[in-house]
């Protein structure tokens, strides 16, 4: 039995990027049905009621946190292990406060404004609203897990591909809030 | 003891019952302290069957290595040395891809036969026109559960066959994420348990296809065929992530994607739909789970919602979805049929661009499902169109088999005959798809009996038959042991006959107007005769499969020990010992021509790399009477 593998023939990092793409279109489809849903059941129309300002502040504080994690990964391909764990902790608490914006306010004072998620607008508005935040959780986990092992020395400018995943999983989830954002507080 | 402790599925089991007690008991606390009763049965059953699942997998093993990540260890590699008895790594939590195929090829077969006893029930009672054995809800019950176990089982058999022969065939180690790969199938049984769980609350009187608003309605059993479908799908979603990444990064040196087994084209093309179109079902059925749970009437006119939205993302996968049924099946009909006819693969690259072209129309199709629904006619119109085209590709691998066999000398083995019965039936089907294409007489055919004979015979023609002759085929390749030819052939026979006269009756009886999903019938239409001959066509068919499964069982015990290569294939797989030990390719062998040129004069598909000491360097997969043959 040959239990000997010769891996110098297998690019391991373009086959775990490629695995990780894979991973991000299929993903990318859930938001875009729920997408596809907002705009089929009530076209361009949207309540006047949103709290704008809110959005538009939690908008900031995620394309900010995409920055950070784009200068964590960039930290770590030059060997910058102290810039590393700054910026992968900035993006933790911006990822955490954007959490807390969606959850903790923004769910609590729709229904107040009459958005509730049995009906009408507030279906799309809290199921849309709901999996991103559902996927901002676990991008603050996965960096929190990063974060945690970027402590212990686990990366280095050549094997940082634990950074660049979450990284990029943090950016996906941006992206989906670059169109869901517009989609639920700017259509008219 | 410490044995039964030892094997994965047992721990699996009882975690998973440890976690579902877990899941109650916090879903009941959480309502308690948010001021409601603690008993509800839909939302305490469906968040412990969530729990449970997860911890099955916790229990089997499948976090175990991201666990170690997360917390700080180096996973490393997955280890390809084992210690103890060799079946044990059967019920284990494995990354070895061969143990992972055959784990998948086994369970589907389980859940066959679970389906088929479904099928048993619902001729047993259309025998005879009046309610014999069951009432109507128990009837339709037995009708959706077959339904959906049914596509599990072929979804898991895909996988199985993809599992085990991708990395063989394409020269690699193993596949390109091995422990996403056994998360992926380990999924699975749990999956599958909560779709049997659905009997015992109520079952699902919906069919397969839960449309609101029905289906956001009623008995909580409903819950767990939705939550059962949804791990399924997740499972099908990661083994597509592995099956694509394999075929395009782990090929050997050489074999380029036109110099790739027929085979792996037909799983490639699949796994795209399964990576993309997966995630329509799974999000349609998480949307009437979230109607039932919390109120949101994604699908429900009065809250603002749209019910006939449900049936376009439903479609939207549940269309395609046949294509990744058929694509691998028929990719094994064009791998195999060389072999039986020693002449190359007719118009190698136009099937295997057909393959392509049948997952990319297979998208454009979905709406051929709703003919009834309303749409505006210039949309009908449109899908009648797109659905006729599916017959294009489809014809493309119709016409290269003819080619292919045609002056050929056809060697009538069993895997061969099921080539043929795969034929017959897909022949069948495939004409009676352009009938239900054509909006004014689909509007006639919708939901009847004529619907249900053109699907069985698609799936027949496009799946089962092929996967029989795709594990007969591979069967010494698994065991090391031959099967018994003669049995196989009894069971080729009565499958053959018992389904054409099944779904004959099912033709014959839907022209008439006799409506599908429903237990009973008039006796004054006259349908009772033909109803108890497709009943004994069906039993028939189970019969044969007693027959199947008496053959592969007795033929792993004590079947003759099976020659290196018994079908004198050029495939990379069978160069190398059977059953295959360890690491599948630890060095790839190099690719220098096409895999198919059976009969031509000095063709060579591959070299074995002289690298590791192999004492298989000097073997080239030209067989000796290949040579002989074609010096004629």
């Amino acid at each position: 039995m040959s239990t000997h593998v010769s891996h110098a023939t297998y690019d391991r990092l373009a086959i775990n990027r490629l695995g990780l793409w894979l991973f991000i279109f299929s993903d990318a489809l859930i938001f875009a049905i729920l997408l596809i849903t907002r705009f089929a059941l009530f076209g361009t129309s949207r309540p006047e009621e949103l709290n704008q300002a809110l959005g538009l502040g939690l908008t900031v504080i995620l394309l900010v946190s995409s920055l950070t994690a784009y200068r964590a990964e960039a930290a770590i391909a030059t060997g910058d292990r102290s810039g590393l764990l700054r910026n992968l902790l900035l993006t933790i608490i911006f990822g955490t406060l954007f959490l807390v914006g969606v959850v903790g306010w923004e769910w609590r004072e729709a229904p107040h404004l009459g958005i509730v998620p049995q009906e009408g607008y507030g279906i799309a508005f809290f199921s849309m609203t709901g999996l991103h935040a559902f996927h901002v959780l676990t991008g603050v986990l996965l960096l929190l897990i990063v974060f945690f092992n970027a402590r212990r020395g686990a990366y280095g400018p050549d094997n940082y591909w634990g950074v660049e995943a979450a990284v990029k999983y943090w950016h996906f989830v941006d992206v989906v809030w670059v169109f869901f954002y517009p989609a639920l507080y700017l259509v008219r | 003891m410490r044995l039964l402790w030892s094997l994965g599925l047992i721990r699996g089991l009882v975690w998973g019952i440890v976690g579902t007690a877990i899941g109650i008991g916090f879903t009941m606390l959480v309502r308690m302290a948010l001021g409601k009763p603690a008993w509800e049965t839909a939302p305490v059953t469906f968040v412990a069957a969530v729990f449970g699942t997860l911890a099955f997998l916790a229990g089997v093993g499948a976090f175990a290595d991201w666990w170690r990540w997360a917390s700080g260890e180096e996973a490393g590699d997955p280890p390809h040395h084992h210690e103890g008895p060799e079946w044990v790594r059967y019920f284990n939590f494995d990354t070895d891809h061969k143990i992972i195929g055959v784990q998948y090829t086994i369970t589907s077969l389980v859940l066959m036969f679970a389906a088929g006893i479904m099928a048993l029930i619902m001729r047993l009672e259309l025998a005879q026109s009046g309610l014999q054995f069951v009432t109507p809800e128990q009837f339709n019950s037995a009708m959706g559960l077959h339904g959906i176990v049914m596509i599990g089982s072929i979804l898991l058999g895909v996988a199985g066959m993809a599992n085990y022969l991708l990395p063989l065939m394409l020269g690699a180690p193993d596949m390109a994420f091995p422990r996403l790969n056994a998360l992926s199938f380990w999924v699975a049984p749990p999956a599958a348990i909560l779709l049997f769980l659905s009997l015992a609350f109520g079952g699902f009187d919906t069919g397969w296809t839960g449309y609101p608003p029905l289906g956001a309605v009623g008995a909580t059993g409903k819950q767990f065929f939705y939550l059962g479908v949804f791990f399924l799908g997740f499972s099908s979603i990661l083994g597509a992530i592995n099956f694509i990444t394999t075929t395009l990064k782990m090929r050997a040196p050489g074999m380029s994607m036109f110099r790739m087994p027929i085979f792996v084209w037909g799983v490639f093309a699949a796994a795209w739909i399964q990576l993309t179109g997966t995630q329509f079902i799974g999000t349609s059925f998480l949307m009437v789970v979230l109607e039932r749970l919390l109120g949101m009437g994604f699908f429900d006119p009065e809250k603002g919602g749209d019910p006939v939205l449900f049936q376009h993302i439903f479609w939207f996968y549940s269309h395609p979805a046949v294509y990744i049924f058929v694509l691998p099946g028929l990719g094994v009909i064009s791998e195999l049929l060389p072999v039986f006819v020693r002449k190359p693969l007719f118009g190698y690259k136009w099937v295997a661009l057909s393959s392509m072209g049948i997952a990319t129309v297979g998208f454009l199709v979905w709406a051929h499902h709703m003919f009834t629904v309303g749409l505006p006619n210039e949309a009908n119109t449109f899908f009648m169109f797109t659905t006729m085209l599916v017959a294009v590709p489809t014809g493309v691998k119709f016409f290269s088999w003819v080619a292919t066999m045609w002056g050929g000398k056809i060697e009538f083995r069993t895997p061969m005959l099921f080539l043929l019965g795969a034929f017959v039936t897909f022949l069948l089907g495939g004409l009676t798809g352009p009938f239900l294409a054509v909006v004014p007489v689909d509007q006639y055919l919708h939901d009847t009996y004529f619907v249900v004979g053109h699907f069985h015979n698609t799936m027949f023609g496009g799946f089962v038959f092929p996967f029989l002759a795709a594990i007969y085929y591979w069967f010494p390749k698994v065991t090391g042991r031959m099967y018994s030819e003669r049995l196989g052939k009894v069971h080729f026979w009565l499958m053959l006959v018992g389904f054409v006269a099944q779904t004959g009756s099912m033709f014959q009886t839907g022209l008439f107007g006799m409506r599908r999903r429903i237990a009973d019938y008039d006796p004054s239409l006259g349908f009772d005769t033909i109803h108890l001959i497709g009943s004994i066509g069906g039993y028939l068919v189970f019969f044969s499969m007693l027959i199947f499964a008496y053959n592969m069982i007795r033929s792993l015990v004590a079947g003759e020990k099976a020659p290196a290569n018994p079908w004198n294939s050029r495939s990379l797989e069978w160069l190398l010992p059977s059953p295959v030990k360890g690491v599948s390719w630890p060095t790839p062998p190099v690719v220098v021509g096409h895999p198919y040129d059976y009969g031509v004069p000095n063709a060579t598909f591959v070299r074995l790399a002289p690298a590791g000491g192999s004492d298989r360097s000097s073997q080239t997969t030209t067989p000796a009477h290949e040579t002989k043959e074609a010096n004629r």
